[in-house]
């Protein structure tokens, strides 16, 4: 009985190792994904009946021809015959490996036709998404990490999805042909998801694309996989596979969304509105360099408590956040949020720096103001 | 073979001499192989300890998920200058050091072809460690953007990527003198009779090593000083709103990197082919062989470099022309493995601390080339790039590949140096404790890189916590081991029994045969007849 408990016991304890450390590629989702699980376990047979069968040969004769068992050692050298062998034997198993691996890799590549076409942009550090052509053309946001800073720095309990969940999550319908088109803002990122075994660098100035269908509802999660500067671990991709109908509901709520959106534009908002909405649109964009305090990281990051430009005119302030900060032509850390953020967002998060920490000019900043400097 | 050449008469006759001066000027001012190789092994042991202390800051603070010690931005310093400063500074100079030591002894040259540009190749070094050093001392700290300093992240970083490009480029004109040096004594400079094909492998390999260095350490100066103009005089190489390209990066150094892969790999193959025969009693199997695959291995390795890029979103005629010439790379690979096994085959074995790392280096370098076939096939490195599988993978070349022939080298020719035996019990605890912490500390990161843990991250999904805990107690574990490295070749110089001349039973090149130990301070003058 004790011993039934116990053996039940360490099998429990082991399951829990088990669930507890992932080893193994994650579960497929996709033809591809399956694709290359089939691949990856038939090479590593064959890595595997390699390695057992050359250490074999070096076990044994770590075993058998010791000087201490008192072997004495043959002087032979060369072998023709088995060096030929053993030259054309591995040319040939690669020939054989190549066969099914080249079908992946033309698959793989084969974009044609999508029922939905995805733009997705790398952006210091978070990912927008612009649906461009198929059902739900014309949705467009901006991904951002959602995990709390309070859990990054171990002052809360960390929540099941750590570091996987985003405030916004890419949708889309099961059983459709989704191409995604990759670019980026600032610096070289790459999209993944796992699941779907596509994987696309994201990069400046270009546009690349790669496909995947899901075949089973769910949300998968992942992260960007190109280092791209300080908060690289920080820019989660989430994708939730829905169901048809659920994905056509999805988009009508989005065009609501939308249309709500546009009517905020032209509000005129109070002081305390506009600082309440900035404080949430900084902690999703700007909290990450120049930090909950408003002190930033200086030099790379610089502060905004106090800072010249924030307490200057409100003009000037707009005009970098929009545009961003270049040097030598080439984008640096603070990046171009104008295409990123509605003019609302962008009045709540300027009037919200510019009357926060010892920050106090008293000045509302409005939806109207923004769009009078965009260009 | 003749006798033991006398060369203590020789010896007697000038003196001890060690050039004009005493002192740290003797070092300074030395053109003598033995002295510059001694210089770039301390000098790489001194490296390694500092991008050791780095890895153990990027390990601890992968502890545990979360931030704990180290910002996200010093972070990315740590790992950026543990590569450069590992493949830089400790693993290429090593293997520079035992080509300085031992190539003259090997082919019956007096010393190197040009002595004074030994000695310059040399005390670039310690100027390109110390701006790479300095680097976190300046506004913004050193880069993070991964050794590879890929555009068009560097043009974001602060005056340390300025820095470092010139460290590059000092590291770059080392390499490139000492390859010039290298290649010129063996191809002038053996002993009457000494014919190509009868040199030991060692020498060989690094022949071939240095070719490929002068090819391609100029390209990564090219890549480096185009980086550099992009950031300072507004040139457009790698940004595209100008008519570049980022991925245009990519390319250049990966024509450098994939070469450089081979650079590290080679000698440390030459170290293992004298190692093997020595302590199996036994030739060196297929040696011709050896050298036709060591020359293969090379030529094709100019031809594979995208295969560090297939995500970047090649044309598929571009993947697969990548993909088969990298399996290619397969072939000469295990045909080398399968001489050296073949060696061991009915010789008559002895594992002392040489034997034991060499044949360390056999298994785990293996398991290496394995992964790097797993990583070869397009679909699965899709699946697997920038993961930590790619990490373990290049660990197990690198770490268990160079270091541990470095490390069998070491006390292999220690004897040779220094005249006196290490400690044979110390040295086998180093080698169990290395190879242990070693496959603790990266055999599991397989593991968190197939479940999808991307390379480069200081925080990390909870689901990836326990094998980054296993990864780090090994990672402490193995820095730890390498200071007991240190304490055996320090008691080894202080107070090691005397060496005979050939300590080794089965120890067959010149330096074993022709000389007494420890190694006189001028040797073969004149040049031994080996006809």
């Amino acid at each position: 009985m004790l011993k039934k408990l116990f053996v039940g016991a360490l099998g429990l304890a082991l399951c829990g190792v088990a669930l507890a450390a992932e080893w193994n590629l994650q579960p497929a989702a996709s033809k591809i994904a399956e694709d290359i699980h089939w691949l990856h376990e038939a090479v590593m047979v064959l890595v595997v009946v390699l390695f057992v069968g050359v250490f074999g040969f070096m076990f044994w004769s770590c075993y058998a021809h010791r000087k201490s068992v008192g072997h004495k050692a043959d002087q032979f050298h060369e072998n023709t015959t088995v060096e030929v062998i053993w030259t054309v034997v591995p040319a040939l198993i690669l020939v054989l490996i190549a066969w099914p691996v080249t079908k992946v890799v033309i698959a793989q590549k084969d974009t044609a036709n999508p029922d939905l076409t995805i733009k997705v942009t790398g952006i210091q550090w978070k990912w927008a998404y612009d649906y461009l052509k198929g059902e739900g053309e014309g949705i467009s946001f901006v991904s951002t990490l959602a995990t709390p800073r309070a859990q990054i720095e171990n002052r809360e309990a960390k929540g099941e999805n750590y570091l996987l969940e985003v405030d916004n999550e890419l949708v889309v319908p099961v059983g459709k042909k989704v191409r995604m088109l990759t670019t980026a803002a600032d610096v070289i990122h790459s999209w993944w998801v796992p699941a779907f075994g596509a994987k696309q660098d994201a990069i400046p100035g270009f546009i690349r694309d790669i496909w995947f269908t899901p075949t089973k509802t769910g949300t998968y999660r992942s992260q960007c996989v190109e280092l791209c500067g300080k908060d690289h671990g920080f820019m989660p991709i989430v994708v939730r596979v829905v169901s048809q109908e659920d994905y056509t509901k999805w988009v009508g709520e989005q065009k609501q969304l939308l249309a709500k959106a546009a009517e905020d534009e032209t509000k005129t908002y109070t002081l305390a509105e506009l600082k309440s909405r900035g404080e949430k649109v900084y902690a999703a964009n700007c909290v990450a360099c120049h930090q909950a305090n408003g002190k930033g990281v200086p030099p790379a990051f610089p502060a905004l408590d106090g800072s010249k430009l924030v307490l200057g005119p409100k003009d000037a302030q707009i005009d970098v956040i929009l545009n961003g900060v270049t040097k030598n032509g080439t984008p640096t850390a603070m990046a171009a949020f104008g295409k990123q953020l509605s003019n609302a967002e962008l009045a709540a998060v300027i009037t919200y720096t510019r009357n926060n920490w010892g920050n106090s000019t008293g000045e509302a900043v409005q939806p109207a103001d923004i769009k009078a400097r965009r260009k | 073979m003749s006798a033991v050449v006398d060369t203590h008469g020789h010896e007697h006759g000038h003196g001890d001499h060690h050039g004009g001066y005493g002192g740290i000027m003797r070092w300074v001012t030395t053109t003598n192989h033995k002295d510059i190789g001694t210089m770039y092994l301390w000098f790489s042991f001194v490296m390694f300890m500092v991008g050791g202390i780095m890895a153990l800051v990027i390990r601890a603070e992968l502890f545990s998920p979360g931030l704990q010690i180290v910002d996200p931005d010093f972070f990315n310093q740590m790992t950026t200058m543990h590569g450069l400063i590992m493949v830089f500074g400790a693993i290429m100079p090593a293997f520079v050091g035992f080509a300085n030591w031992l190539i003259p002894m090997q082919i019956g040259a007096p010393d190197m072809a040009f002595a004074r540009m030994n000695n310059w190749s040399f005390w670039i070094l310690p100027f390109a460690g110390a701006l790479l050093i300095i680097s976190f001392f300046t506004p913004g700290g050193a880069p993070g953007v991964g050794w590879t300093l890929y555009a068009p992240l560097t043009v974001q970083m602060g005056i340390g990527m300025d820095l470092t490009i010139f460290a590059v480029h000092l590291l770059g004109m080392s390499s490139i003198m000492g390859s010039i040096n290298i290649v010129t004594t063996i191809l002038n400079m053996r002993a009457p009779g000494m014919t190509l094909m009868r040199m030991p492998l060692f020498c060989w390999t690094w022949l071939i090593t240095a070719y490929l260095l002068i090819a391609v350490m100029p390209v990564l100066a090219g890549a480096v000083t185009m980086t550099l103009t992009d950031r300072h005089f507004g040139t457009s190489f790698f940004n595209a709103a100008g008519g570049g390209d980022p991925v245009l990066y990519q390319h250049i150094f990966w024509f450098f990197g994939h070469p450089e892969v081979y650079i590290i790999a080679l000698p440390a193959f030459g170290v293992v082919s004298q190692i093997l025969p020595a302590f199996s009693r036994k030739p060196l199997f297929g040696y011709a062989s050896m050298v036709y695959a060591t020359s293969a291995i090379a030529i094709l390795s100019f031809i594979v470099w995208a295969h560090h890029m297939y995500t970047v979103g090649m044309p598929v005629t571009g993947q697969l022309f990548f993909m088969y010439a990298t399996t290619l790379i397969a072939v000469p690979t295990g045909v080398k493995v399968f001489n050296w096994v073949a060696t061991m085959w009915k010789g008559s074995l002895t594992f002392e601390t040489p034997m034991l790392f060499a044949c360390g280096f056999l298994f785990l370098f293996t398991l290496g080339g394995f992964t790097g076939l797993v990583l070869s096939l397009v679909p699965i490195d899709i699946q697997l790039h920038d993961t930590y599988y790619v990490v373990a993978h290049f660990h197990y070349v690198m770490v268990a590949g160079a270091l541990f022939a470095a490390f069998g080298g070491v006390y292999f020719w220690l004897p040779k140096w220094t005249g006196r035996m290490y400690d044979e019990t110390l040295g086998k605890w180093h080698f169990w404790l290395t190879m242990i912490f070693f496959n603790v500390t990266f055999f599991v990161q397989h593991f968190s890189g197939l479940a999808g843990m991307p390379r480069r991250i200081p925080d990390y999904p909870l689901m990836f916590e326990t094998w980054n805990k296993i990864s780090s107690i090994g990672a402490f574990g193995f820095g730890l081991s390498q200071l007991l490295f240190l304490y055996v070749v320090l008691k080894c110089i202080r107070s090691g029994p005397k060496a005979a001349d050939k300590p080794w039973e089965g120890a067959d090149s010149l330096e074993w045969t022709h000389l007494p130990t420890p190694a006189p301070y001028h040797t073969f003058d004149p040049q031994p007849d080996l006809r």
